[in-house]
C-alpha cells in the first residue's frame, strides 16, 4: 500500500493524490471504528456517534497528512482533544443578507485553518478540503451498506 | 489564535483566479450547478458554502447511524470477520 504524498500533478490530474490516501483512509476509518465498538457500551449511543464523527475527521485529516493547511488544522484540533465545531448557521441569520456580505469569510470559517488564508490559498484549499470530505461521506455510505446488509 | 492575513495577497493573476474559480465549480455536483447560470465569484462561493455545510451534516448523520447500526451489531458477525481480515492485509 504506497502512499501517493506528492502534490505537483495537482492540476493535471486531481484525482491522483487522492488515490492512496483513500486506502489509508478506509484503513485508518475501520480501524477506529473497531475499537469504538469494543470500547463502546451499549447505553452511549449518542457517545459513540460523536467518536464515530470524531474518527472520521480523523481519518480524513490523517490521509491529507501535513502537506495542507486545513488538514494541519485539523490534526491540531484533534490533539488538543478541542471539541469538532463548524458553523452551521451565520451568526447573525436574523439579519437579512445584506449584498456585500462577505463569503470569503463564510467559507473560512467553514474550511479548517481558514481564518489564517488569504483569498488565493482559501480557494486552493477549499478545493483539496471538498474532495477529501466527499471521500469520507462516500466510505461512510459504504461502510453502512456493507454492515446492514 | 491566527492573525488574519487576507491582507496579505499574492500576486495572483485573473487567468489564475478564474482556473481556480473554475476548479471549484467543477468539484460542486451536478444538481448545484444547474441552479448557477453564470458563475459570478460570490454566487459560486455561496454555493461552496452551502456544498460544505451540507457536507458536514451528513459525516453527522452518517455517524448517528452507524453508531445505531453498530449496536445490534456483534464484532463476531461474518461482516466483522471480513473487514478484519482486509485490514490484515
Amino acid at each position: 500500500m504506497e502512499s501517493k504524498s506528492s502534490t505537483t500533478g495537482n492540476r493535471d490530474n486531481p484525482n491522483r493524490n487522492l488515490h492512496g490516501s483513500k486506502t489509508m483512509m478506509a484503513s485508518h476509518f475501520l480501524r477506529a471504528l473497531f475499537r469504538i465498538q469494543q470500547t463502546s457500551t451499549s447505553s452511549s449511543s449518542a457517545g459513540r456517534s460523536r467518536r464515530i464523527r470524531r474518527a472520521a475527521y480523523a481519518s480524513m485529516a490523517y490521509s491529507a497528512g501535513t502537506r495542507r493547511a486545513w488538514s494541519r488544522a485539523l490534526l491540531r484540533k484533534l490533539r488538543s482533544r478541542a471539541r469538532l465545531r463548524f458553523p452551521r448557521r451565520l451568526s447573525r441569520a436574523a439579519t437579512p443578507q445584506r449584498r456585500d456580505m462577505d463569503q470569503a469569510q463564510v467559507l473560512r470559517k467553514l474550511v479548517p485553518g481558514g481564518p489564517s488564508m488569504d483569498d488565493c490559498k482559501l480557494l486552493e484549499e477549499t478545493a483539496d478540503y471538498i474532495r477529501f470530505l466527499t471521500t469520507q461521506v462516500r466510505l461512510m455510505q459504504t461502510v453502512m451498506d456493507s454492515i446492514s446488509s | 489564535m491566527p492573525i488574519e492575513m487576507s491582507s496579505r495577497r499574492s500576486r495572483i493573476t485573473d487567468e489564475e483566479i478564474n482556473e481556480l474559480i473554475s476548479k471549484l465549480q467543477s468539484l460542486l455536483p451536478e444538481s448545484r450547478r444547474r441552479s448557477m447560470s453564470r458563475a459570478s465569484a460570490s454566487k459560486l462561493l455561496k454555493e461552496t458554502c452551502s456544498y460544505i455545510k451540507s457536507l458536514h451534516r451528513e459525516v453527522d448523520d452518517l455517524s448517528d447511524r452507524l453508531s445505531d447500526l453498530m449496536s445490534t451489531m456483534d464484532s463476531n458477525s461474518p461482516q466483522a470477520e471480513i473487514i478484519r481480515s482486509i485490514l490484515r492485509s
